[in-house]
């Protein structure tokens, strides 16, 4: 059964018509790879899925309950979606433990000890026990992502959201948030991707989908599109991506 | 000299309400900023339209013109008020005066006054938080209001200690127009010292390097809380 069922979706900013009608399912444990040129609405979906935008129209509905209804508790809902973001957010005026216990502590209400745990737990897996006093600033781009990408797991979600998470980083760096990623996607994590690391993608993507001006033009198996893409965007797209 | 020295401790007593009244005003301003920044911001157009009127009124008026609103406009509010209670409701008899005390309408005028300047002060700081901090947040399930309490707040308190530094500078040397209402702060003290020694230079002089000596160390204070909140400021990125 799909764990996130997209319906129709519609975005506008204004007069810009950003994404035209996305009908999209992920299903639990599935690793749903994005890509598609600059512009073409993959930000903007990934954020719509967490109604981080609100959608103008069409429905998402995740986990059997609507996110589109007025009555719908975002909070609560948004404490199962975690999102990594191209620029890591992290909140500077918090150390990274505390970057990390903070929304278990907050939203959750566990008590200290336990967020503490759950937050050393957590910079164990993504390898910065080092790390644990220190503040983001004094951390790589590398290093802030993984934190990033502890923070969402504090709450423990049941999808990931991944919005271009190496897109901000040097070269030297985009490896080490690619292996915390892959470990997630071998536990089983259900995790939607925007990257263009075609060959991560490759790795780990169970299915693919290619958007263009607002809609998804082609979709299938990373391995399917990448060497046969059906459609003359896709193409063009990925040899100039490929090169 | 001797003139100066011997008028110090009246100028003195004048300058501790001086920062009396400031101190109060820029507290209770702080207040009144807080929420008249946030209703600036607010998503409800009734809240924002008022917090915009008040802060505009505030910002758009003389501080002098409001400190007489205040002193000699509100007792005549005031007793239309009592005469109705009286007469249509059968309470009272009040007492006949509606006078309101210098202390109380200079803390009044003040406060409001600051509260608007201060509100501006929040906002902005609020909204140079980068907006990825709120959406961070919401993303892991906070509400929009632990989001501004616990990730904004904090965060745009360190950018604001600068401006609001500035504006009690500000307030304290705006509070030489009390002296209009004739209360006993620090210029309405050298005036009373100079009506009875005709020596106005060395008064004044005197007069100015007491506001002198209260702003430079409130700058300085301000400063070394700011250095001090900055051994975390350098933690932003
Ligand atoms: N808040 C906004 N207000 C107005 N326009 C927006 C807003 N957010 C996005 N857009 C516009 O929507 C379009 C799609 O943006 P989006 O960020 O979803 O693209 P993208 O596929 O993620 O591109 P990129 O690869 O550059 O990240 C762009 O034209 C962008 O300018
Ligand atoms: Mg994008």
């Amino acid at each position: 059964m799909a764990l996130i069922k997209v319906r129709n979706l519609e975005k506008s900013f204004g007069k810009l018509d950003v994404l035209r009608g996305i009908d999209l399912d992920v299903d639990e444990g599935e690793k749903l790879v994005i890509i598609g040129p600059s512009g073409s609405g993959k930000s903007t979906l990934l954020r719509c899925l967490n109604l981080l935008e609100e959608p103008t129209g069409g429905s998402i509905e995740f986990a059997g309950v609507m996110l589109t209804d007025r009555e719908t508790n975002l909070p609560q809902i948004r404490e199962e979606i975690g999102m990594v973001f191209q620029s890591f957010n992290l909140f500077p005026h918090k150390n990274v433990t505390e970057n990390i216990s903070m929304a278990p502590l907050i939203v959750k209400n566990y008590d200290r000890s336990k967020a503490q745990d759950i937050a050393l737990g957590l910079l164990k897996k993504v390898g910065l026990s080092d790390k644990a006093d220190n503040y983001p600033a004094e951390l790589s781009g590398g290093q802030q992502q993984r934190v990033a990408i502890a923070r969402a797991l504090a709450m423990q979600p049941r999808v990931m959201l991944f919005d271009e998470p190496t897109s901000a980083l040097d070269p030297e760096m985009v490896g080490e948030v690619l292996e915390v990623m892959k470990e997630l996607a071998e536990e089983g994590m259900t995790m939607a991707v925007v990257t263009h690391e075609m060959k991560f993608a490759q790795e780990i993507g169970d299915r693919l989908i290619f958007m263009d001006e607002g809609l998804i033009v082609e979709e299938g198996t990373p391995q399917q599109i990448f060497t046969e893409p059906s459609n003359a965007r896709t193409r063009s797209f990925l040899t100039r991506v490929m090169q | 000299m001797d003139l100066i020295i011997k008028s110090m401790p009246f100028l003195l007593t004048g300058a501790a309400q001086t920062l009396k009244i400031t101190l109060i005003a820029v507290t209770l301003g702080c207040i009144l900023g807080l929420f008249g920044g946030m209703g600036r911001l607010s998503k409800n157009r009734f809240i924002r339209g008022l917090a915009t009127c008040y802060v505009d009124f505030v910002r758009g008026t003389p501080l002098l013109v409001q400190l007489f609103i205040i002193y000699y406009g509100m007792p005549q509010v005031i007793q239309g008020v009592k005469g109705i209670l009286e007469v249509s409701f059968a309470l009272g008899p009040f007492s006949s005066t509606s006078h309101i005390p210098p202390f109380v309408a200079a803390v009044t005028a003040c406060s409001l006054n600051s509260g608007a300047y201060v509100s501006e002060i929040f906002r902005s700081g609020i909204q140079s938080i980068e907006k990825g901090q709120r959406e961070a947040a919401l993303s892991l399930g906070m509400t929009s209001k632990q989001a501004m309490r616990h990730i904004i707040l904090p965060q745009a308190v360190r950018r604001i200690i600068p401006p609001l530094g500035n504006e009690f500078i500000a307030m304290l040397k705006d509070t030489s127009l009390l002296i209009c209402i004739g209360y006993a702060e620090l210029t309405r003290q050298g005036q009373l010292i100079i009506s009875s020694t005709f020596r106005p230079f060395e008064i004044w002089f005197a007069v100015a390097l007491l506001y002198l000596i209260m702003t430079l160390t409130i700058s300085r204070l301000v400063d070394v809380t700011e250095r001090r909140l900055g051994v975390n400021g350098t933690h932003q990125s």
